[in-house]
């Protein structure tokens, strides 16, 4: 039936019948409904940031406020500097880089045994860790930040990192990669003498660093958003909130300027932005989502 | 291969780390956090340092007469009202942007740009265009399409904050469920399609009768996801809302955690008792769902 079909249909796809225009034309006319519902509150926060209000007017002045007509930059130092922005910069990148780092290691760590040995209790590790994926959670940050407290963690960037890292992505990505190292080198690396220590770091790792690369960078945008763990580990610690829990707060300002919050939204935007447009491939394969 | 000790003790020693980080913040607070849903803890208890009180049920009698647990229930349930609009819209698009034509790719990654999104960020944009006078009810006023009374702003009213929040959800997953249906749709046969429009099918009997269809299993995973999603929403309410106003858009975990954290007289029984009455609601969701779809697919056969 197939072959039919085909050779029968092969003439029309080649002809360009004004009813196939009309077809490609309605697509991307849809296209670009759905491309301005999804695009545009960045474009009108960036024609915010971007706009001098030293000209006088509000941001609900229309059409000026999405076109405006005279443009600085000030607004971006502006409240990099009255809000201290350097500051929660930092903790974004601390929390976040702790938690790439503690991700990437405790997953390999894990995986490592998982796709190579097998031993007592292999099944059970198993099914424990296929488990987390489908348990309830919603109870979970109740009791975590109890522990936190117990532990002395409640408040510290440490608090926020420490109960993230684990996790079954991270493990089961890892494993999938190590899996597919053939085992003929690790074979010969044994023979040499290496090991187990050695032939992850020396073989694995380096083998499977396109993996590596993926869950690093998964890490990094999932913590770099992050906004309710953050904000419940740090609330009585304000100054060691991330960028994410810190943009809200600029909102409730006394000295509220519209101008200065789109900048600062945009600096939190910006390096999600360039990472994502850099390994747009990878968010592409609907990777995150196989296992989430 | 025979497990040797040297292999089983080295295998645990890697393993160690995640156990203990699992066994910590993810099994402990499972068993710990069920078994506080069945005591007293919290308030004056809490600081003096006493243990939780065993009071078997009482905590759950607390909940039916409470009309603000029931409400945040209602609005939890009501809220997956988005899952189907969401399956569906996001489906669409897939189909849209699966042909290789010039642009789509930028239209995939242009509408993957929400779901990288911060919760807070979208909350601050989003609160420009809600604003009674932002660009929605400026671009309604455009179209004469505002409704009587004139611009409000949609966060403020009882009557659309609800909805609108729901519009934010929907914004930040509509790409999130694109790509998984985009690797869905690349296991259709063409032939499939091909015979369909040799049939004379229009696009719209195509989607219906030939892609719905054959993406059933991904379409199963992606309203599971979906459907879980949106009976735990918190973050969405939180950061747009708060839960008014006047509790129109107070969420069952917004009950949770408001309980556990807001205010003096945190109760951590209570809120714990009333997340396992919405996990026993996903769970009771899941299950329709499984036998939903799959009462569907022995239907047509």
């Amino acid at each position: 039936m197939s072959l039919v079909a085909r050779s029968a249909a092969r003439p029309a796809v080649r002809r360009r019948s004004p009813r196939r225009t009309g077809r490609a034309a309605l697509r991307y006319a849809l296209l670009l409904i759905v491309l301005v519902f999804a695009v545009f509150p960045f474009v009108w926060t960036l024609a915010i940031a971007l706009t001098d209000k030293t000209a006088g007017g509000s941001i609900y002045d229309f059409p000026a406020s999405l076109f405006p007509r005279r443009l600085t930059l000030i607004n971006f130092a502006q409240v990099y500097t009255t809000f201290s922005l350097g500051k929660y910069i930092w903790n974004s990148v601390s929390i976040a880089g702790m938690t790439v780092v503690g991700t990437l290691l405790v997953s390999s760590l894990a995986a490592y045994p998982l796709a190579r040995f097998r031993f007592p209790g292999r099944q059970l590790i198993f099914a424990l860790i296929v488990a987390t994926l489908v348990l309830p959670g919603e109870t979970t940050f109740i009791v975590n930040t109890l522990t936190l407290k117990q532990l002395g963690l409640l408040g510290t960037h440490l608090g926020v990192v420490v109960p993230t890292i684990a996790g079954a992505f991270g493990i089961f990505l890892m494993r999938q990669a190590f899996l597919g190292v053939p085992t003929s080198l690790l074979e010969a690396a044994r023979l040499d003498g290496a090991s187990e220590l050695t032939v992850l770091t020396r073989i694995m790792l380096p083998l499977t660093r396109p993996s590596l690369a993926a869950l690093g960078i998964f890490t990094l945008v999932t913590t770099w958003n992050a906004y309710f763990w953050p904000m419940l580990v740090l609330s009585a610690s304000p100054d060691l909130a991330p960028l994410s829990v810190a943009v809200l707060k600029l909102k409730g300002q006394f000295n509220y300027d519209p101008f200065n919050v789109a900048a600062g939204a945009l600096i939190m935007m910006v390096p999600v932005l360039l990472v994502f447009l850099g390994a747009q491939r990878l968010f592409m394969r609907g990777l995150e989502g196989a296992v989430k | 291969m025979r497990a040797s000790w040297r292999e089983t003790l080295l295998s645990y020693a890697f393993l160690a780390p995640a156990l203990l980080l699992l066994a910590v913040f993810t099994f402990y607070p499972l068993l710990y956090g069920s078994y506080l849903g069945f005591t007293q803890y919290g308030g004056a208890r809490f600081a003096q340092g006493l243990a939780p009180k065993w009071v078997g049920l009482d905590n759950f009698r607390t909940l039916i007469s409470d009309p603000l647990f029931l409400t945040s229930l209602w609005n939890s349930l009501k809220y997956l009202l988005v899952v189907p609009v969401l399956q569906l819209a996001s489906l669409a698009v897939a189909v849209l942007v699966s042909k290789e034509l010039p642009g789509m790719a930028f239209f995939r990654a242009a509408f993957y740009v929400p779901v990288i999104t911060s919760v807070s960020l979208a909350a601050v944009m989003w609160e420009w265009v809600y604003n009674r006078g932002g660009t929605l009810n400026w671009s309604l006023n455009l179209l004469h399409l505002l409704p009587q009374g004139g611009a409000f702003g949609w966060l403020n009213n009882p009557h659309t904050a609800f909805w609108a929040v729901m519009l934010v959800t929907f914004w930040r997953g509509f790409g999130y469920y694109m790509v998984l249906y985009l690797a869905g749709l690349q296991g259709i046969p063409t032939e499939l399609e091909e015979a369909a429009v040799l049939d004379g099918a229009s696009a719209w009997q195509r989607f219906w009768r030939v892609t719905v269809p054959m993406m059933r299993p991904t379409i199963l995973l992606c309203t599971l996801l979906s459907t879980i999603a949106a009976l735990r929403v918190l973050e969405e309410v939180l950061v747009l809302t708060g839960g008014g106003p006047l509790n129109s858009t107070y969420t069952a975990l917004m009950y949770v955690y408001s309980k556990a954290f807001q205010g003096f007289n945190f109760d951590y029984g209570l809120a714990s008792a009333a997340g396992l009455v919405i996990a026993v609601v996903a769970l009771l969701l899941s299950i329709a769902n499984f036998r939903l779809f799959r009462d569907a697919q022995g239907g047509e056969r």
